[in-house]
């Protein structure tokens, strides 16, 4: 059986950081003892929740810069490994709905749909073709895609996001086959519904009881990062599951 | 890749001075055999199962940062890696840019302790410049100045990306783009130019590499500058002693590969430097290290056994250290042969690969 991932020490970047489900990754992380670069594009909030994780004696650091600029991605990839060193977890979770209140596919403009896929699938496949080398040569790392049921689902009115969700997981299919042996582990991971500010721009009018708090879900993926045995690199993983069984 | 000799009338007897695509670099094997040619991909055939590639996991900093003076003499600042604690290392040119040659270059306007400059970017390449940081002037040797920045880690970071671009040099017009001065494994940015032996080093070759099953391995060395601006200082002072941080898994690799009868291959002269430094006290050690070391004609490596370079010419200095690895003539014997096809010296040219006799 394979070892667990040792989460401890570890370097990890997490983009969308601020909020959400990407800022209570960061603080599940944090407080296993991993030293977090968290990136986001609004630097206010996001000292915030640097500062709340250090209050609680974690390591965790801002780096400022929007995943879908070409121009930005070095930086952001270049300052995360000057703040905690060689990262060795990398969550791609930031991700945009598109223009919201959603509208229907064939009512969205294409220069919407281009954004959306910026941001959802060529950020992160930007970031990875920096992130991933370093791994593979140290024969060990994860890589994160957060993706949705509605990858899977063809909802009407969720089209640019659905499309740039269902893209990224084959994107992260695909990286896993070519990463084969090389020690480097991709998984994509629905993580269901979730009170979220994106959510809440989504389907504004959910029963927020009903749906999973970010912090549940932050701990069934970090178990997920852990267990290469019941999370092999390629698979797609959905987190109320995964805390099911 | 030239894989014959063009007719006598057309060959060359000096190496051109143009970059070679990452995936197009011919290499120039030089052993115990006569010089010849192979494209990079051919890397895993040339060598062995059981063999151990090591690496320089450094990313590039955009290390040359625009400045101005209290009294507005312009100058540019380039960074010595890698960065610590809110200090700047830094050499420090004239007025002007990369597109000057370096030595053409005005000198640095003089810079005593407790003067304060300040960094500039120009966005988007045009306007009026935008201060990013101010930097005070702790100690200045000639050009060798460090600075002391009052932002914190992260604000300095953030700003430096900000504002620097890669070092560069007149060779080229156009500004390089910095993903383009990465080799694909680059992960901390504690270097000031490229450590550019690994630039063809694509996915392709990496993973060819692994199924021929020959391993691989990283350290982290602050490849530094190869120009100071002043040809007398940069013959006394380079290569500037240099950061290195080598992992206990590289060591556990390279005792693993001797034990097998494999050969240690360094991807670049900053591996070399750094595995030689790290062994000089006998035995290989883990962690943080200052290579100081000149490795030229009259040593012997203690622990690489092979090295992938760029094509250096006689007067570079890592033309001498390439002397520890293959002799004068026979290096010369390659240049001729790399020069006779076109291949070039750019740092981001083509390449070679050097593999020691046993003997010695």
């Amino acid at each position: 059986m394979e070892p667990n991932f040792e989460i401890h020490g570890q370097g990890v970047l997490i983009t969308g950081a601020s909020r959400g489900l990407g800022r209570a990754l960061a603080e599940e992380l944090a407080a296993r003892g991993a030293r977090v670069a968290m990136n986001a594009r609004d630097p206010g909030p996001l000292h915030d929740a640097v500062a709340t994780i250090r209050a609680r004696g974690g390591v965790a650091h801002a780096v400022v810069g929007d995943v879908a600029d070409k121009a930005a991605i070095h930086g952001i990839a270049g300052q995360a490994h000057a703040l905690v060193g060689e990262i060795a977890v990398a969550i791609h979770n930031a991700s945009t709905l598109g223009v919201t209140p959603l509208r229907l596919l064939l009512d969205t403009e294409c220069e919407d749909l281009a954004a959306v896929l910026e941001t959802n699938l060529v950020g992160p496949f930007r970031l990875t073709k920096i992130l991933a080398g370093a791994m593979a040569v140290r024969g060990a790392g994860v890589i994160v895609h957060v993706s949705s049921d509605a990858a899977v689902e063809a909802y009407p009115r969720w089209g640019a996001y659905s499309v740039s969700k269902a893209a990224q997981d084959h994107l992260s299919r695909i990286l896993a086959a070519e990463l084969a042996g090389t020690g480097v582990r991709v998984l994509a991971v629905d993580p269901g519904e979730m009170d979220t500010q994106m959510h809440a721009a989504a389907v504004p009018d959910a029963d927020r009881a009903s749906l999973q708090r970010p912090a549940e879900v932050a701990r069934a993926i970090v178990a997920m990062i852990e267990d290469p045995a019941r999370a092999p690199s390629g698979a797609r993983l959905v987190a109320p599951a995964w805390r099911a069984a | 890749m030239p894989t014959t000799l063009p007719p006598p009338a057309r060959r060359r007897r000096a190496l051109r001075t143009d970059e070679v695509p990452r995936d197009a670099v011919c290499l120039v094997v030089i052993d115990e055999r006569a010089p010849r040619l192979a494209p990079f991909a051919s890397l895993p055939q040339l060598l062995r199962a059981g063999d151990l590639v090591v690496v320089n996991d450094a990313a590039t900093l955009p290390a040359s940062l625009r400045a101005r003076t209290a009294t507005g003499a312009e100058l540019e600042l380039r960074i010595v890696g890698p960065i610590e604690a809110s200090a700047l290392s830094t050499v420090v040119l004239g007025a002007g840019d990369h597109r000057t040659r370096t030595e053409d270059r005005p000198p640095p306007p003089p810079l005593a302790p407790g003067e304060v400059v300040t960094v500039e970017t120009v966005r988007g390449g045009a306007g009026a410049p935008e201060v990013v940081f101010e930097a005070t002037v702790r100690s200045a040797a000639g050009r060798l100045v460090r600075l002391a920045v009052r932002l914190d880690e992260e604000r300095l970071w953030r700003a430096i990306y900000a504002a620097g671009s890669p070092v560069q040099y007149a060779h080229r017009h156009a500004t390089l783009p910095l993903w383009s001065v990465q080799t694909v494994y680059a992960a901390r940015p504690w270097a000031s130019e490229m450590p550019s032996a690994g630039r063809p080093l694509t996915w392709e070759v990496l993973l060819a590499l692994r199924r021929a099953g020959v391993e691989i391995a990283s350290l982290t060395h602050a490849a530094g500058l190869s120009s100071i601006g002043d040809a007398e200082l940069d013959r006394v002072l380079l290569p500037m002693p240099e950061r290195y941080e080598l992992p206990q898994r590289t060591i556990d690799a390279i005792t693993a590969t001797r034990r097998r009868g494999g050969r240690v291959i360094a991807i670049g002269t900053t591996v070399v430097r750094a595995l030689e430094a790290a062994a000089q006290d006998g035995e290989l050690r883990a962690g943080s290290g200052i290579a100081s070391l000149r490795l030229g004609p009259g040593t012997r490596p203690q622990v690489v056994d092979g090295l992938v370079s760029g094509l250096h010419v006689p007067g570079e200095s890592h033309y001498e250290l390439l002397q520890a690895f293959a002799s004068r003539s026979r290096l010369d014997r390659a240049l001729g042969l790399a020069a006779e096809v076109g291949l070039s010296g750019h740092e981001l040219g083509d390449a070679c690969l050097i593999l020691r006799d046993r003997a010695g």
